[in-house]
């Protein structure tokens, strides 16, 4: 017997609640203001020579905001990709094969970035 | 499988192609398409952060496609999947609260996606072209 109350402990059947919701909605948020500084940062820099850009990059408010931006932009792209997959591909082992290359390009591409820009802004 | 005994034959929902398509049901289409799209742009952002941290000569490389006009070109596409996206995503957040879900709301939505999309696209290159002094 499980009363309402209980159920909800039980956070549903990934017991975690509405948990990725809200993770999506705080990094949709996030991401208004760091995508218009990235289409800025992009415009600004095309075509520009290697000092300049990495000078630019080197900028610790630059660094902060793309660092920012990589993390919020990834952890939004795995929850909405594995929402994607969840909804097409039906098969058990297809899905979860398409859900462990998501999650590990997800997290691929946030640790090239963080690794390049901790490189940059230390000089080395 | 229609053969197998042991999968009760229940009635199935109605898929894409039955519909008439409508503009309310392409916006949710286009925010999944750009969102998913977003993966490729934040690779290509990946490999200009890399070869930056890497050196003038991997550098050269990415900034002869980026500056090209083919790379212009993706870049702008880029950016339009980003404000699209954003502006898709903005209406997914005041669906939250529960507003703006009776029919005139999401058609005016669904138009303000699409031309907001565009035009502040268009906003942020020139705004961005303004800032460099025009070169």
């Amino acid at each position: 017997m499980a009363t309402p109350l209980a159920k909800a402990r039980g956070l549903g059947a990934a017991h975690r609640g509405t948990e990725t919701f809200w993770r999506q909605r705080m990094t949709a948020v996030a991401n208004v203001p760091l995508v218009i500084f990235l289409i800025l940062s992009i415009v600004t820099h095309i075509g520009a020579d290697y000092a300049t850009v990495r000078a630019y990059l080197a900028r610790p408010l630059v660094a902060l905001a793309m660092l920012a931006l990589v993390i919020s932009a990834s952890i939004h792209r795995r929850i909405g990709l594995k929402e994607i997959i969840e909804d097409y591909v039906h098969g058990e082992g297809a899905k979860v094969a398409t859900l462990l290359l998501t999650t590990f390009f997800a997290v691929g591409v946030a640790l090239a970035s963080t690794l390049a820009l901790v490189k940059i802004s230390l000089g080395s | 499988m229609g053969n197998n005994n042991t999968q009760a034959q229940r009635p199935l929902s109605p898929h894409l192609q039955i519909y008439r398509p409508m503009l309310t049901m392409m916006m949710s289409i286009a925010h999944r398409v750009s969102g998913a799209s977003l993966a490729i742009g934040f690779l290509l952002l990946a490999w200009w952060l890399v070869a930056v941290s890497s050196g003038p000569d991997a550098f050269a490389t990415v900034n002869s496609f980026l500056a090209s006009i083919l790379g212009r070109f993706v870049l702008f596409l880029f950016s339009w999947a980003l404000i699209h996206h954003m502006l898709g995503g903005i209406r997914h957040l005041i669906w939250d609260t529960g507003r703006g879900l009776d029919r005139t709301s999401i058609e005016i939505f669904a138009w303000g996606t699409i031309i907001g999309s565009t035009v502040l696209t268009v906003a942020l290159w020139v705004a961005g072209y303004w800032l460099r002094g025009g070169a």
